[in-house]
């Protein structure tokens, strides 16, 4: 296990260090840079030839020769040695260069931010305009100006760099500025001056370096390349640059008096810019952790749970057992699914309930493989349709059933629709995906999905980008998308959460009538019982990952019988009854990594007792056509009586 | 596309005319007197101010520049003493050599990086993306004029395929085959950081498209893989890396002066860094004048692109 894991595991924040160590690339550029700087650093210690002196009798030798490790260059000079003094030149110009731009351009870039207004305006445009420049022509020009020589280039490759580091700058003195200890600093009656270097730069600091990490290569590479044209360093006076640009003229009788400088440049700046890359990850570790990793095409099926299969075929459209899905952050393991059981009747609507987070959402995604690998993953259960088990099937099975068979209608479609492609192309892809029609045909029926989901002027909204339609009207095309080819099953993800009320009323409407007029079966996924009551036949409610309670929605809107139920459906406002209290449900949801033992809702249950902490609690029958997951469910005893 | 298309032009002037007066002011800061410089340290004073009187260099500074920006309007940028040509001449001729150099570069890196990127941000953490991502930190870690001369070595002196410099063979060439033989080298090299530079931005921009849930639509849609990747995550990374396709013809441009140096390409690069060694400022400050315009021209193109593909940028 690598450093990092064991200092997270002993429970204690890894060191900046003990992370930058332990990731291997960055861990070997500090290595190599640390060599390099202290052959550099040590050069004058080192037993080596004087760099200067010539020998013409000892002129190129090849490397390896007896007295010269890398050989002579063309006046007889030790190479080794001008390398390491070449060296100590180019990284001492590099800095240098670097701590001009920082200190010029952190000052300029901390008054602008700090001041703001003209001042800021004025700087800024003055900043650009040095940018408007192809970088290494702005420095020509000032070498032009100023002449040639190793000091010259370092003030031009300064100042070409000055703007990278005033609006790095700039942008975070700005969020600082009026942040409540400079403007208490203000108030006590400071000055600026020593309320920007005081308050504002001991803050700013940390970019500052990050900004000098990521430029100095650039910086030693520039003032090279500077030396390279002849423009830097001045004979005798040489660093690597200037050593290859000399070099140049034996390329081809004698390469390595050339390659041998080159190679150290390269060396040097790949340490540099390896550390900086360990810097950026350390310091921005979303880029390590899967939250910025590519999602597979399917959710990876992992199952340590196999339901049997049925011998008989479930009359249902759709029979999901014990489905389990987790999401592996790290070491953490998240059961977002817990062991799910429910079937989808044909032409029937299906709601299933839950707060944010309780596992709704990626039970509907787990049935398709849409849930992101990684993190997720599906641990167990069986997806059974048509006597076929989904979690089994292959990719190319998967996308012919994806808005094939199932089609999926999802929350915001803001962000569910492709914002570069039009409506109608989307639509038309949809249906191209699973029918062989040509563009146009497509196009043709594609207008006249949109006119079936009620969008006026479909012929010429198809047209549209999803930004130019209003949330409503998106939602609409999401699901004139998932209406395209004739969908047995119909997966409402939240469909109307994103909207406001007239339109959510709208959309239940539309939903409900396709529904009922295509004969598909619905499985509508919300929060909101008043949703649910409108559209679905049956409900279930989810929380913490597994169905607690299930069972025709009249019955259970009229008698709850879990304490969950009960609390979510007083959340739902009746219109006409001012006296009902809304009343949110005290507490939190469990953290799906760390579940209680017994019942998931036993710590915000105001009905809770003891023997509810304890063991797995079953969903047991209730009533004919109902079932709950709660020791004493309420309304129990009249529910024994009728 | 048409108002917005000229507003954009519009939006270059004030741009073109800073770069005028940042180019008119490093040139005016020079130490030294020029009169005395062209006349040399025994001028007498009376000749000093005759020519300085012929420069115009005893006007106050603002009326210089407006005098030197008729004139560059005019197409006046002046005359080269090392050369004995009007500038403007000079600069237009190099300039031609390199657009075809940098041109080339800038095909190549944005094929290469745009396929790179995309490569490695489907197979993360694959194989594929680790041959990428080192050649990638290799690619920008290498100095090009270094790079140059070790693809000199290898291909012009040791297998002999292609011609070391220069743009067209001495003798016998002068067709665009000949044109594209001298052209590979060091096309190829100038392209190598912007094309890691491109690579690696654009395997960000594709593992941050591929999270968004307009892929997870596509996806619930049926549509192949190879379609949900090329075209729906493709196109929307695409409009974040245009910019930054823009930013490397900057680099492309600049690096020029580097490889026409090693390659002996006859363009403005070139061209400035004998003209800085000889201080032969006019041809320096038309060489620096049309290359930072050019670059100006660049980014207004990539915006231009960038504008063509996001509908959301239409207002």
């Amino acid at each position: 296990m690598s450093a990092a894991a064991q200092a997270r595991a002993a429970g204690g924040r890894p060191g900046f260090l003990t992370l930058l160590v332990a990731n291997r690339l960055a861990a070997f550029g500090l290595a190599l840079l640390a060599l390099l700087a202290l052959a550099a650093l040590l050069a004058p210690l080192l037993p080596l030839a004087p760099p200067d002196i010539t020998d013409p009798a000892r002129r190129l030798l090849p490397p390896l020769s007896k007295g010269h490790l890398l050989g002579t260059d063309q006046l007889g000079r030790d190479l080794l040695s001008r390398l390491l003094w070449g060296t100590r030149v180019s990284i001492a110009v590099g800095l240098s260069a670097t701590l001009v731009a920082a200190v010029a351009g952190s000052a300029i870039g901390l008054v602008a931010g700090y001041a703001g207004g003209r001042t800021d305006n004025v700087m800024m445009r003055g900043i650009d305009m040095l940018m408007a420049f192809p970088y290494i022509l702005l420095a020509l020009a000032i070498v032009a100006v100023l002449g040639p020589g190793l000091m010259n280039a370092l003030y031009a490759i300064a100042i070409v760099n000055i703007p990278f580091f005033a609006r790095n700058i700039r942008g975070v003195t700005i969020s600082l500025a009026h942040r409540e200890f400079v403007d208490a600093a203000r108030l006590s009656g400071k000055g600026h001056l020593r309320i920007l270097l005081s308050e504002v730069l001991p803050n700013v600091l940390p970019v500052i370096v990050i900004t000098m990490s990521t430029t100095v290569g650039w910086m030693i590479l520039e003032t090279a390349g500077l030396s390279f044209l002849g423009l830097g360093a001045q004979p005798p006076q040489a660093d690597l640059g200037s050593m290859l640009g000399e070099g140049r003229k034996l390329l081809f009788n004698a390469p390595h008096v050339s390659i041998i400088p080159g190679l150290m440049i390269f060396a040097l700046v790949m340490s540099i810019n390896l550390v900086g890359d360990g810097v950026r990850d350390v310091l921005d570790p979303r880029l390590k952790s899967g939250a910025l990793s590519r999602p597979s095409a399917a959710t990876a099926v992992e199952r340590t749970h196999v339901p049997a299969m049925p011998q008989a075929p479930s009359p249902a459209a759709l029979d999901v057992r014990d489905l389990r899905t987790e999401f592996h952050v790290g070491r953490e393991v998240y059961k977002a699914v817990g062991g799910v059981s429910f079937a989808l009747r044909r032409h029937e609507c299906l709601g299933l309930v839950g707060e944010s987070g309780s596992g709704k959402s990626v039970t509907a995604m787990s049935l398709l493989g849409l849930v992101p690998t990684p993190p997720g993953r599906i641990a167990g259960g069986r997806v059974l349709y048509r006597g076929r088990d989904l979690l089994e099937a292959s990719q190319a099975e998967l996308r012919t059933l994806r808005g094939g068979a199932f089609a999926y209608v999802f929350q915001d479609p803001l962000s569910t629709l492709h914002p570069l492609f039009t409506v109608g192309d989307q639509v038309a892809e949809a249906i191209r995906a699973h029918q062989p029609l040509a563009f146009r045909a497509a196009w043709k029926r594609a207008v006249e999905l949109l006119e079936l989901v009620r969008i006026p002027n479909a012929a010429e909204r198809a047209n549209a980008y999803p930004h130019q339609l209003s949330g409503g009207m998106r939602q609409r095309v999401s699901i004139a998308m998932a209406l395209a080819n004739d969908a047995e099953i119909l997966v409402a993800d939240e469909p109307t959460t994103a909207l406001d009320v007239t339109v959510q009323a709208q959309i239940l409407k539309l939903m409900g009538a396709l529904q009922e007029e295509k004969g598909s079966a619905l499985l509508f996924i919300t929060h909101d019982f008043g949703v649910v009551s409108e559209i679905s036949d049956r409900v279930a409610v989810m929380y913490a990952g597994r169905i607690v309670e299930t069972g025709p929605t009249d019955e259970v809107l009229a008698a709850p019988a879990h304490p969950y139920t009960r609390k979510l459906i007083d959340c739902v406002p009746v219109l006409g009854r001012p006296e009902r209290r809304l009343d949110a449900i005290a507490g939190l949801p469990p953290a799906v990594n760390r579940l209680p033992e017994g019942c998931a809702f036993a710590p915000r249950c105001p009905h809770a007792e003891a023997r509810c902490r304890q063991g797995d609690i079953a969903l047991e029958g209730f009533g004919p056509a109902r079932a709950v997951r709660c020791i004493k469910p309420l309304g129990a005893r009249k529910a024994e009586v009728s | 596309m048409l108002a917005y298309f000229l507003k954009r032009i519009a939006m270059a002037v004030p741009v073109l005319w800073g770069l005028t007066v940042i180019v008119f002011l490093i040139m005016a800061l020079i130490p030294g007197d020029p009169a005395t410089a062209i006349l040399g340290a025994y001028a007498t004073p009376e000749n000093v101010e005759r020519l300085n009187r012929q420069l115009g260099l005893d006007r106050t500074l603002p009326e210089q520049y407006l005098i030197w920006l008729a004139n560059l309007l005019q197409g006046d940028f002046g005359r080269s003493y090392s050369l004995n040509r009007p500038v403007i001449d000079e600069v237009l001729e190099r300039f031609n050599a390199t657009l075809i150099l940098a041109g080339a570069a800038l095909l190549l890196c944005t094929v290469f990086g745009l396929l790179a990127g995309i490569v490695s941000a489907v197979r993360q953490f694959g194989w594929t993306d680790r041959i990428v991502t080192f050649f990638v930190l290799i690619g920008i870690s290498m100095p090009s004029f270094w790079l140059g001369l070790l693809l000199i070595l290898v291909f012009a002196v040791n297998l002999r395929l292609l011609p070391p410099s220069g743009m067209y063979a001495v003798y016998g060439g002068g067709d665009l085959a000949d044109l594209l033989r001298h052209l590979v080298l060091p096309a190829v090299t100038l392209a190598v950081v912007a094309t890691g530079v491109i690579a690696r931005l654009t395997r960000a921009a594709m593992l941050e498209v591929l999270r968004q849930d307009y892929i997870r639509t596509a996806r619930a849609k049926g549509l192949s893989e190879r379609r949900v990747i090329y075209r729906h995550a493709f196109k929307a990374a695409l409009v974040s890396v245009i910019p930054v396709i823009g930013i490397q013809a900057g680099f492309v441009l600049g690096g020029a002066v580097y490889i026409e140096t090693v390659f002996q390409w006859p363009g403005i690069g070139r061209m400035l860094v004998q003209a800085i060694s000889t201080r032969d400022l006019l041809l320096v400050q038309g060489g620096v004048l049309v290359v930072a315009a050019s670059y100006v021209l660049f980014n207004l193109l990539a915006d231009l692109a960038q504008h063509a593909l996001d509908p959301r940028l239409k207002t």
